[in-house]
């Protein structure tokens, strides 16, 4: 039994290789983007619009309520970043009812590369925002002394946030297999649904956490310290 | 190991080419769409807006019509009838004015008829006197009318009282000295032996040589007097007549004053009733 999609590889030429996370993404991506482009395609700008147009609409504009309920004032800026992960995660998630497929959240690598994008573009943004001085300052509030603590939160929470996605999604998928051996009938089937529940879930969790942390970073007023500890699910 | 570093690192490349991918293709143009209809939205709605303002404006502008309409509405209409008014007013000066002097007129009408008639009575009176006289006169004493009346007259001559018998002696002297002889005149031809005997009866009464000039008047009616120096004796029908005369010209006042009257009256009232 595999416990990474990384380990099904079709393809390798030295360090190179083509395994099933990078396939699958690819699919994923693929649905996304192409999925968009068809529909965005003839969009109307008339009060009368078709249904996968207002599909979009809802999920664009729940993304962009989302963000600006956390505390960021330009949810437009940070829509493009925020809003794929969620997509992503969650498109992930939801392919989880074809057959044979397995979500690419389901390997580390793919969490880790995740949760490294939002490590580095938290302080890109807070930089961006406030300025390099003053975000370097926030580490060493509320004292200097703060601030190796304050490093090692930065790196644990990361840590967290690819461990979190991956654990629940590569546990949902065991689940299933197992079950699956076990009894082949009804039970992968609610299982499944359980999953596609917790996907979403998950989905959700990483994309707020990733918006809490960029909202933190550029909260000019009130810098607070970054919360240590993250709700576990 | 479960982290396979180059996965990362083509996971890392494929998020964020899927970033801009979906970048590209699904936020940008959505949100594109909805900012265009939103803005479309708020522009029709402006122009609601606008229309609305534009609407009451005009609301307000032909209410203010309206009223300019109903004042001057008003105003005519108060005209028209103070016009009217004073048209009516005048038509009924008129009529009043043109009813008065109907009723004048009617009045002169009746006033002439009632003398007209008075005239024809007092004729017809007179002339039956005449005849039922006469024929009286002939039938009972054989003797025509005027004999009667002169025998009348010469009565009346002798019963003269004193004082009117001097004073009548009086002013026939006087009338003798200025040689102007005493008249006598009667409303016809007096015959010989009549004049005789005036004649007669005159120098007897006043026991002295009476001139006398016999004339025929036809204007009194019929009868004799004798006129002298301003004084006079007579008996003519012209007295009984007289007295008919004012028994007929009572019963026509009676008769004809209510009827004057009363149409004035009801004029007036008629009038009052109308203003």
């Amino acid at each position: 039994m595999r416990l990474s999609p990384d380990e099904m590889i079709f393809w390798q030429y030295g360090f190179f290789k083509l395994n099933a996370t990078i396939v699958f993404s690819w699919g994923v991506m693929l649905v996304l983007a192409v999925g968009s482009k068809l529909i965005t395609r003839r969009l109307s700008m008339e009060l009368e619009r078709s249904r996968w147009q207002n599909l979009l609409e809802v999920v664009v504009t729940a993304i962009e309520k989302q963000i600006e309920e956390v505390g960021l004032s330009q949810p437009r800026k940070y829509l493009g970043f925020l809003g794929t992960l969620f997509l992503f995660v969650a498109m992930a998630a939801l392919c989880t009812v074809i057959p044979g497929y397995q979500p690419p959240t389901g390997s580390l690598s793919t969490t880790a590369a995740l949760a490294l994008c939002v490590f580095v573009a938290v302080p890109l943004f807070g930089m961006e925002q406030r300025g390099l001085g003053a975000y370097l300052a926030s580490y060493t509030k509320p004292a200097f002394i703060m601030l190796p603590f304050n490093i090692i939160s930065e790196i644990s929470r990361t840590l967290a946030l690819a461990i979190r996605l991956f654990g629940n999604m590569m546990s949902g998928a065991m689940i299933i297999g197992i079950l699956l051996s076990i009894t082949p009938f009804i039970f992968p089937i609610v299982m499944t649904v359980l999953g596609l529940l917790t996907g979403m879930v998950q989905a959700y969790i990483f994309f707020i956490l990733a918006t809490v942390y960029i909202a933190a970073a550029t909260r000019v007023r009130k810098p607070k310290p970054e919360p240590d500890a993250e709700p576990n699910p | 190991m479960l982290i396979d570093w180059f996965t990362v690192a083509a996971q890392v490349i494929n998020f964020l080419i899927l970033v801009w991918l979906l970048k590209r293709f699904l936020y940008k143009p959505i949100l594109d769409a909805i900012d265009a209809r939103e803005k479309r939205i708020a522009k029709e709605l402006a122009d609601a807006d606008a229309k609305k303002a534009e609407a009451q404006q005009e609301r307000d502008e032909f209410q203010h019509k309206n009223e300019a309409f109903e004042q001057q509405r008003a105003a005519l209409m108060n005209k028209a009838t103070e016009e009217a008014k004073t048209e009516r007013l005048r038509l009924l000066d008129e009529a009043r004015q043109a009813a008065d002097a109907l009723s004048a007129k009617r009045q002169e009408t009746l006033r002439n008829d009632a003398h007209n008639l008075n005239q024809a009575i007092s004729r017809r009176a007179q002339q039956e006197v005449f005849a039922i006289a006469r024929k009286a006169l002939t039938e009972l004493a054989g003797t025509s009318l005027e004999e009667r009346m002169g025998k009348v007259f010469i009565h009346r001559l002798r019963a003269l009282d004193a004082p009117a018998k001097a004073g009548l002696a009086v002013a026939l002297q006087s009338a003798q000295s200025a040689s102007d002889p005493a008249r006598v005149r009667s409303a016809f031809d007096l015959p010989e032996e009549q004049r005789a005997a005036i004649q007669n009866a005159l120098n007897e009464t006043f026991s002295a040589e009476i001139h006398v000039r016999f004339e025929t008047a036809p204007d009194l009616v019929s009868g004799i007097e004798l006129t002298t120096n301003g004084q006079k004796v007579a008996w003519s029908i012209a007295d009984y007549l007289l007295s008919l005369e004012r028994g007929v010209d009572e019963l026509l006042k009676e008769k004809g004053k209510p009827e004057v009257k009363a149409e004035p009256k009801t004029e007036q009232s008629t009038n009052e009733n109308r203003s």
